[in-house]
C-alpha cells in the first residue's frame, strides 16, 4: 500500500490551511507531521481520511497492486483516530467499543480482546463519564486493536497518556510498520522511531 | 473546484448591468399599465365593488410567491447537478425578492380583508399558503446567514430550497384540503366565481409586470453577489489558476 | 445491517440516559396538554372541539423540542466522522437515527396521548384514531425533524433556525392528523385523512432519510 500526496492545497471555511504540500509514504514508513497550531495538521489528517475536500493537487491511496482505491474500500483501509474521541459519557466503557466496532464494520468479538490489550477491562462495566483523560485516549485507541487495517492515521495520540501507555503505542506502532503497514500522525512527541517528517507552517 | 476562475461569473455580471435598466425600465411601464388598466379600466366586481380592485395587486404577487420559490428550486438543483456557482448565486439572489413577495401579498390581503369582511386576516387557503411560504422563505434566509463558510451555506441551501419544494405542493394541497373541510368558518372568494377577460388581461399584465420586476431585481442581486464574493476571493488571495 | 441496528441501539440508550431525552419529550408532551385548558378555559365543550388540534400541536413542539440531540452531539465529539467513514450508507445512518428518534419521543407521546385524553375531554370514539394518527405521522415529525437538525448542526442559535425550518414542513402532518381525529370525534370517516398522512409520512421519512444523510456530509470540521 502506498499513499502519495501531490501539491495539496486545503480550505477550512476561508482560509487557505496549507498549499503546495507533497508527501509519499510507502509500506513500513511513518510520516510524522510538524507544524505550530494552525498550521493545518489536522486538516491534512482529515483530507487524507477523505473528511475534507481538497482545493487543488491530487491524494492517491493505492493498494497492493498499485491500483488507486475508491470510495467504499478507500474508508475501509484506514483507521482515524482524531482528538475527538467519539465518546458519550452516559454509555459504559465496552457499549462505546462496541458500537465503534459496528461503526467499523469489525466483529463484535473484538472487543474484549482489544479492552484487554489496552488495560481498559476492568473498566468495561463503568460509564465512561467516570474516565480519566488517559483512559479516554486508550478507549479511543482501541479501536486501532478492533480490526487490521494498513493505514493509521493519528491526530495527537499520545495526549494524556502515561509513560507506559505511550510505550506501549509505540510498540504497536513499530509492529505496525513491520508488517508493512503507514502511519501518518500530527504529534509533537517522538514515537515512532526514524519516520520521515513533514513541516507544515513555519518552523517553531 | 469551488473557487477556481471566475470568468464566467464575470462575463454574466456584465451582461446583467446591461440588461437591468432595461429590464427595469419595463417592468416599471408595466407595473404603471397593469395598474391603471386594473384600478380604473377594469370593471367593479359585481360582488365586491371598487374595493376588490386590490386584488390585482395581491393576485400576481400571491402566484410570484410561490414562482420564486419554484425558481430557487430550479436553481438549487441546478446547483446540484452541474455545480456552476451562478446557480447558488441566483437560489440566493431570489430568496428575498421572494420573501417580499410573500409579504406584499400577505399585506395586501390584509387590506383587502378588512374592508370586505370586517377582519383584519382571514384563514382562506390562500393566504394560508402564503403565510406558511413566508416562513419558509424566512428559514432559508437565515439558513444563508447563519452558516458562515459561504460554499457550506450554500450547499445546506440547496437542500432546504429542494426538501422544501417537494414540500409545498403538499402543504398547498393539506391546506386547500383543510379549508375545503371547514367552509363553514370561512367563505373567502378572492377569484369571484367567474373571471372574465377584463378582469384576466389587467391580472396578466400586473403578473408579467411582477415577472418582469423579479427579473431587474433579480439581476442587480446577483451583481452585487458575484461582487462580493470576487472581493473576498481576493482578499483571501484564492485566484488560482484554474487546473 | 449490524451497524444499522447497533446505531439505533445506542442512540435509544441515549435517549433514555442522557438528559433532554425521552423524559423530556414526555413531559413536555404532557406540560402542554396541561397548560391548555388553563389558558382556554375549563368549559368541556370548548376542550373537546380544541383537543384534536392542542394534542398534534403538543406532538410537534414535544418533537421539536428533542431534535438537537440527533445530530448536533455526533458532529461535536467526532461520531459523525466515524459514520461517514462507515461501510454502511450514511442515508441508513440517517433512518436509523431517525428511528431511534422516534422510538424516544414519538412512540412515548403515541402511547401517553391516549391516557392524557379525558384531560381534554376528547371522546372515548376518537381515542384510537388518536393513537393511530400519531403512530402514523410522528415518524415523519422526526424525519423531518431529522433533516432540519442536520442542516443547522454547528450553527449558532440553531435551536432557533431548527424551529423556522422544521415547523412550517411539519404543516401537512399537522392538518391530516388533526382532521382525522376532529373526524372521527363528529362521526365522520377520518379514512382519508388517515391514509394522506399515512402516505406523506412514508415520503417523509424517505425524503428526510436522504436529505439528513447530504447535510451531514456538509459537516467538514
Amino acid at each position: 500500500m502506498q499513499l502519495i500526496g501531490e501539491t495539496l492545497a486545503a480550505l477550512r471555511g476561508e482560509r487557505i490551511v496549507f498549499r503546495n504540500v507533497s508527501f509519499e509514504v510507502a509500506a513500513g514508513e511513518a510520516l510524522v507531521l510538524h507544524g505550530p497550531n494552525g498550521s493545518g495538521k489536522t486538516t491534512l489528517l482529515r483530507v487524507i481520511a477523505g473528511l475534507l475536500g481538497i482545493l487543488t493537487g491530487r491524494l492517491r491511496l493505492l493498494d497492493d497492486d498499485g491500483k488507486t482505491l475508491t470510495d467504499d474500500r478507500r474508508d475501509q483501509a484506514f483507521h482515524f483516530i482524531s482528538h475527538q474521541d467519539a465518546i458519550r459519557p452516559q454509555l459504559r466503557v465496552q457499549e462505546t467499543l462496541r458500537f465503534h466496532a459496528a461503526i467499523l464494520g469489525a466483529p463484535v468479538k473484538n472487543v474484549d480482546a482489544a479492552l484487554e490489550s489496552w488495560g481498559l477491562a476492568s473498566l468495561a462495566t463503568h460509564s465512561a463519564g467516570f474516565l480519566s483523560a488517559g483512559q479516554r485516549r486508550r478507549l479511543s485507541l482501541a479501536r486501532l486493536s478492533l480490526q487490521k487495517r494498513k493505514l493509521w492515521l493519528l491526530d495527537e495520540p499520545t495526549i494524556a497518556l502515561d509513560a507506559q501507555t505511550r510505550a506501549q503505542l509505540s510498540i504497536m506502532c513499530m509492529e505496525h510498520l513491520s508488517k508493512g503497514g503507514l502511519i501518518v500522525a500530527a504529534t509533537h512527541e517522538p514515537f515512532l522511531g526514524d519516520p520521515k517528517s513533514l513541516q507544515l507552517g513555519p518552523r517553531a | 473546484m469551488p473557487v477556481l476562475a471566475y470568468a464566467n461569473p464575470e462575463r454574466f455580471a456584465r451582461l446583467a448591468s446591461s440588461l437591468t435598466p432595461w429590464f427595469l425600465g419595463s417592468a416599471i411601464g408595466l407595473l404603471l399599465a397593469g395598474l391603471f388598466l386594473g384600478l380604473f379600466m377594469a370593471p367593479p366586481d359585481y360582488q365586491q365593488g371598487d374595493a376588490a380592485r386590490i386584488m390585482y395587486v395581491h393576485v400576481p404577487a400571491a402566484w410570484m410567491s410561490m414562482f420564486v420559490y419554484g425558481c430557487m428550486a430550479l436553481a438549487s438543483a441546478a446547483a446540484f447537478i452541474w455545480k456552476h456557482p451562478l446557480a447558488d448565486v441566483a437560489a440566493k439572489a431570489s430568496a428575498p425578492v421572494g420573501c417580499i413577495f410573500t409579504a406584499l401579498a400577505l399585506i395586501t390581503g390584509m387590506l383587502w380583508g378588512k374592508p370586505m369582511w370586517g377582519a383584519w386576516w382571514v384563514w382562506d387557503a390562500r393566504l394560508t399558503s402564503v403565510l406558511i411560504l413566508f416562513f419558509m422563505y424566512l428559514g432559508y434566509i437565515v439558513l444563508w446567514s447563519a452558516i458562515e463558510d459561504p460554499a457550506r451555506a450554500a450547499r445546506a441551501a440547496r437542500i432546504l430550497a429542494l426538501v422544501g419544494a417537494i414540500n409545498i405542493p403538499i402543504i398547498k394541497f393539506s391546506v386547500d384540503w383543510w379549508n375545503t373541510l371547514h367552509q363553514g368558518a370561512t367563505v373567502f372568494r378572492t377569484d369571484g366565481p367567474s373571471i372574465t377577460s377584463s378582469m384576466l388581461i389587467p391580472l396578466l399584465v400586473m403578473a408579467v409586470a411582477y415577472n418582469v420586476l423579479y427579473a431587474a431585481l433579480l439581476l442587480i442581486r446577483m451583481r452585487a453577489e458575484i461582487a462580493e464574493r470576487r472581493l473576498r476571493s481576493i482578499r483571501l488571495g484564492l485566484e488560482f489558476e484554474p487546473k | 445491517m449490524r451497524t444499522f441496528f447497533a446505531l439505533i441501539r445506542r442512540d435509544v440508550t441515549l435517549g433514555i440516559r442522557a438528559s433532554g431525552g425521552a423524559a423530556l419529550s414526555a413531559a413536555f408532551f404532557a406540560l402542554i396538554v396541561v397548560l391548555a385548558p388553563l389558558g382556554l378555559g375549563p368549559d368541556m365543550a370548548t376542550l373537546k372541539s380544541a383537543s384534536p388540534g392542542l394534542f398534534w400541536i403538543a406532538a410537534l413542539l414535544a418533537t421539536l423540542l428533542g431534535l438537537e440531540r440527533i445530530v448536533q452531539p455526533d458532529v461535536e465529539d467526532g461520531t459523525l466522522d466515524l459514520m461517514r467513514l462507515s461501510p454502511l450508507p450514511l442515508e441508513f445512518m440517517a433512518l436509523a437515527k431517525i428511528i431511534a428518534h422516534w422510538l424516544t419521543s414519538g412512540l412515548i407521546i403515541t402511547l401517553l396521548a391516549p391516557v392524557l385524553a379525558p384531560l381534554l375531554n376528547l371522546s372515548l370514539d376518537a381515542v384510537p384514531v388518536l393513537a393511530l394518527s400519531l403512530l402514523v405521522g410522528t415518524p415523519a415529525l422526526s424525519a423531518i425533524g431529522a433533516a432540519a437538525a442536520a442542516l443547522g448542526a454547528s450553527v449558532q442559535r440553531g435551536g432557533m433556525v431548527l424551529a423556522l425550518l422544521a415547523l412550517p414542513l411539519n404543516i401537512p402532518f399537522l392538518i391530516f392528523g388533526s382532521t382525522a381525529v376532529a373526524q372521527a370525534q363528529t362521526n365522520t370517516d377520518p379514512t382519508q385523512a388517515l391514509t394522506l398522512l399515512g402516505a406523506c409520512s412514508l415520503i417523509a421519512v424517505v425524503v428526510g432519510s436522504i436529505a439528513a444523510a447530504t447535510s451531514m456530509r456538509l459537516n467538514d470540521d
